[in-house]
């Protein structure tokens, strides 16, 4: 478990040098200028060399990568060429906010997912249970800037139950997080339909059934919390999933994580904050797998980690 | 042409549509692409206007776009175009990128998948390697920063959309690859004195045709959406050149006077994308024997 456990992280150290190397090149090879957007549109050839020199950005890629990389390593991800702020400070914070954001996705997946997936599985032949495959087909096929701008219109707009935007309280992370979480409860009701037919089928609940145990108390207490364990270790997944939704999500409702930061970054060309937020979600991604690796043979002992 | 469809026979073509033809989730999917492809390739003939074409009695005495009526079916935009032809003509958009990009990253991924599920050793171990790299990638983060090195045209979007979603097909392929290298068939040809080519061509790959169909069904589905967001975002497809993601980002700050120049273009992207993923996991029941019986 220990050695198992050491070569993924040494994987992970070297994935996330992978993806820091070619982050940089990609952004290196950028044919926008960064120093443009600094200076501006008026500036003297000379303010554009001095700047260039300044950030250093007139050295070879080698020389710039190494910088980077050497800087990372004691903790220091750059400055911002535009805000002037560390990149780090930045991140940390804007990321309580895309934390929340999605904790909250999680929540209203599996809410939707396993309720939508048990409800299925029960009657299981049904209409009721095609029209609910129907509607996890549908919840991953909508693109989530659509289902936001919806839930927009009619819950914010329309029925003003909800704020149109802003961040602070709890009705202002309603929408965000369902438009996050919509798409992966259409998995999760899937999964957690065809994995609920499994347990159903097993012996223990034919047993259970047969002692005379009411049906619910044999859906709730037996079959459920079996069903919803092989599930459990798709969250790490869910997280690399999140890492993309962010970047929408956050800016159709105006959400300050690190998803806008990200793309307002990409927009202005300011190179430190796209390779740290890169870099950060990439690591969210990494450990996120992990984990769900690492969950794996709690759940099913039967699975050894090699 | 795996074992089990072998046993009945050369009437197999015929029988994956038939019995895909009893699926009626199958049907509707099949149905809105057929709908969709025509409009599509008919567009110049069925658009009631030109996409680009801004009508001088497109919008309200007010300035504001027309609501869906009588002359203009669907409404026109901000700029008093029809949406409807757009729409259509964002149809060829959405299409081409779904399929011309989505056979990119199969072809990518099965080349990838096969190589290093076939041979073994340090060519295999630095494939999958990069192939657990680039699922570390926020593939859209990656597919934004893509999009913004090269000016995105459609065929830079298409090409952008192929290089980020290649990773999940090499894993299936890998997966599948390796494990029919340790078959006994494939030992045998060894042993006859076949030739690595042989193998991979006569032996391998139509093993790997039927997944190759499903993931390449499904992954349509995921391009369009694809295509659709970066177009959102105003990084995809660039306008005047219609696509129903751009529709959206051209008209959405006029969202809640007008929402049909929204929700219409949206409901379009749902119906393509809902209809590869429903198709697809129709192909997955019928060619896939591993799956069959388990719903």
């Amino acid at each position: 478990m220990l050695a198992y456990l050491i070569r993924r992280l040494i994987q992970a150290a070297l994935i996330l040098l992978g993806v820091s190397f070619i982050t940089f090149f990609l952004l290196f090879v950028l044919p926008a200028d960064p120093v443009r957007q600094i200076a501006g549109r008026s500036a003297t050839p000379e303010t554009v060399a001095n700047i260039r020199h300044q950030l250093g950005l007139d050295q070879p890629f080698v020389v710039q990568y190494w910088r980077y990389l050497t800087g990372l390593f004691q903790g220091d991800m750059g400055r911002s060429y535009l805000q002037k702020t560390e990149v780090a400070t930045l991140i940390t914070a804007r990321l309580p906010a895309t934390l929340l954001l999605m904790l909250g996705a999680i929540v209203a997946e599996l809410v939707m997912g396993l309720t939508l997936g048990v409800v299925a599985a029960i009657r299981r032949g049904g209409a009721l249970d095609q029209s609910l495959m129907i509607t996890s087909f549908v919840a991953v096929s909508a693109p989530q800037f659509v289902v936001g701008l919806l839930l927009l219109y009619v819950f914010a707009v329309k029925l003003s139950w909800f704020p149109i935007g802003g961040y602070g309280s709890f009705s202002n992370l309603v929408l965000p997080a369902l438009t996050l979480g919509i798409m992966g409860s259409g998995w999760y009701s899937r999964m957690m339909r065809s994995s609920m037919i499994d347990v159903l089928r097993s012996d223990y609940i034919r047993t259970a059934r047969a002692k005379g145990l009411r049906r619910f108390r044999v859906l709730a207490l037996h079959a459920m919390p079996n069903a919803i364990l092989p599930i459990i270790a798709m969250i790490g997944i869910d997280i690399g999933i999140f890492m993309s939704g962010i970047v929408v999500v956050e800016s159709v409702f105006g959400w300050p994580g690190i998803g806008q930061l990200a793309w307002q970054a990409i927009q202005r060309v300011d190179i430190p904050i796209i390779m740290g937020v890169t870099l950060v979600s990439a690591c969210a991604i990494v450990v996120g797998n992990l984990l769900a690796d690492l969950i794996t043979p709690f759940i099913d002992p039967r699975i050894k980690l090699r | 042409m795996t074992d089990a469809t072998l046993a009945e026979g050369p009437t197999r073509p015929q029988s994956t549509l038939r019995r895909l033809l009893r699926r009626k989730l199958a049907i509707l999917g099949m149905g809105i692409i057929a709908t969709v492809t025509l409009g599509a390739i008919f567009a110049p003939w069925i658009a009631p206007f030109a996409p680009q074409e801004q009508m001088f009695d497109g919008l309200t005495l007010e300035g504001a776009p027309m609501p869906p009526g009588e002359k203009f079916w669907l409404g026109t935009d901000l700029l008093g175009r029809d949406l409807f032809s757009r729409i259509l003509y964002g149809a060829r958009t959405s299409l081409i990128i779904g399929v011309v990009a989505n056979g990119l990253a199969l072809i990518i991924g099965t080349l990838i998948g096969v190589a290093a599920g076939y041979f073994r050793g340090w060519i295999g171990a630095v494939l999958m390697r990069f192939t657990d790299l680039m699922m570390a990638f926020p593939a859209l983060l990656l597919a934004i920063c893509l999009a913004a090195i090269f000016t995105p045209s459609l065929w830079i979007v298409a090409m952008v959309i192929a290089l980020v979603n290649w990773v999940q097909t090499a894993r299936v392929v890998y997966t599948e690859t390796s494990a029919l290298a340790e078959r006994e068939f494939v030992a045998a040809e060894k042993t006859l004195g076949a030739g690595t080519a042989r193998i991979l061509f006569r032996h391998i790959l139509p093993h790997l045709v039927p997944m190759i169909i499903v993931w390449g069904t499904l992954g349509i589905s995921t391009t369009v959406l694809l295509e659709a967001t970066l177009s959102y975002l105003g990084v995809g497809v660039q306008p005047p050149t219609p696509s129903w993601g751009n529709i959206i980002f051209e008209n959405q700050t006029y969202f809640q006077a007008a929402p049909w120049l929204v929700f219409i273009p949206g409901a379009a992207i749902l119906a393509l994308a809902l209809s590869f993923n429903l198709v697809g996991d129709a192909l997955r029941d019928v060619l896939d024997p591993t799956q069959r019986g388990r719903e």
